[in-house]
């Protein structure tokens, strides 16, 4: 029985053989501890760079002056809200088609990282609004699609929650996941199809006047840590997602009572 | 420093928005640190916990 098993595991190639360890919660959570810890501290770092970059050796804006420097947080919450979303539907689609616990797992721990990127990244602007606009808010394209977003999070998160049985919630809360999609494409091109207050993108834009290297090195560099920030985060949350959805296994007993 | 702390006259702005920022991704990173904890302690004294030592 046992030596049958190996043999048609070793008939299974190395890449195929890597993709079941992975995906299997026990070896998932080993791995991500030792992953979050780099991702966390390699984050720091750039946070550190990026902060430093950005408020002491940027020059103030010719036209906003200090206020500007608001983008250094802005910009790359506003990014991770969208990423955190993509992570989460697809991982909640490989939970939803190929039932793989460990997607479901994965996208209950990006929700609540992906609502708190959107309400950053609706914060600061509204912070930064107001000094530049004249107003906290206004009821434009790009500012309501992002609320909508912070929304789709919190839909995510309640279906999530909301049923008894955890298989069939993540079920329904994949499926809001997924028909959500069709709001990033919005967030991403209101500023185009619609007449809007907000800017349009800075930093990918063709042509003149771009931004100056010493401001635009330091956005890149918290962008940077933006993203390691929420690897190491969102491997940690699903530590206990798995911890939870696992609680009958045999593993999680050998770590409790470990 | 004063100066730096000033920011051209936007400290408000700039100084709420660093602060809202760092105080959610900071909760955000550490919650889920003290939620395992409490998790596996929780689950150490469950009934499903039959591996338990005597």
């Amino acid at each position: 029985m046992n030596s049958n098993a190996e043999q048609t595991r070793s008939g299974v190639s190395g890449g195929w053989r890597w993709f079941h360890r992975f995906g299997s919660p026990a070896y998932f959570y080993r791995f991500a501890s030792r992953w979050s810890k780099w991702f966390g501290w390699l984050a720091l770092l750039f946070f550190a760079a990026g902060l430093y970059g950005g408020l002491i050796v940027a020059p103030p804006d010719y036209q906003m002056g200090d206020s500007y420097r608001i983008i250094y947080i802005h910009v790359p919450s506003a990014w991770m809200s969208m990423f955190t979303y993509v992570v989460m539907a697809v991982a909640a689609a490989t939970g939803l088609i190929w039932h793989m616990k460990l997607g479901d797992a994965v996208a209950r721990a990006c929700a609540p990282l992906g609502a708190a990127f959107t309400f950053c990244a609706l914060v600061t602007g509204s912070l930064w609004g107001r000094p530049t606009w004249g107003t906290y808010w206004v009821w434009d394209a790009r500012l309501t699609s992002e609320l909508v977003l912070l929304f789709l999070f919190f839909g995510y998160m309640a279906l999530a929650n909301a049923i008894e049985d955890r298989r069939s919630a993540s079920r329904a809360a994949a499926l809001l996941a997924l028909v959500g999609l069709i709001n990033l494409p919005i967030i991403h091109y209101s500023v185009e199809w619609w007449n809007t207050l907000h800017q349009g993108s800075t930093v990918t834009r063709m042509g003149r006047p771009t931004m100056d290297t010493r401001m635009l090195i330091p956005l890149l560099t918290m962008f940077i840590a933006f993203k390691l920030y929420f690897f190491s985060a969102m491997l940690n949350r699903v530590r206990c997602e798995l911890l939870d959805q696992e609680r009958r296994t045999k593993w999680v007993a050998e770590v409790v009572n470990g | 420093m004063a100066e730096f702390l000033h920011m051209g006259g936007y400290a408000f702005y700039v100084w709420w928005s660093y602060g809202v920022v760092g105080v959610v991704l900071a909760y955000h990173y550490f919650s889920p640190l003290v939620r395992r904890k409490k998790l596996i302690r929780e689950l150490a004294s469950s009934p499903l916990n039959r591996n338990a030592e005597q």
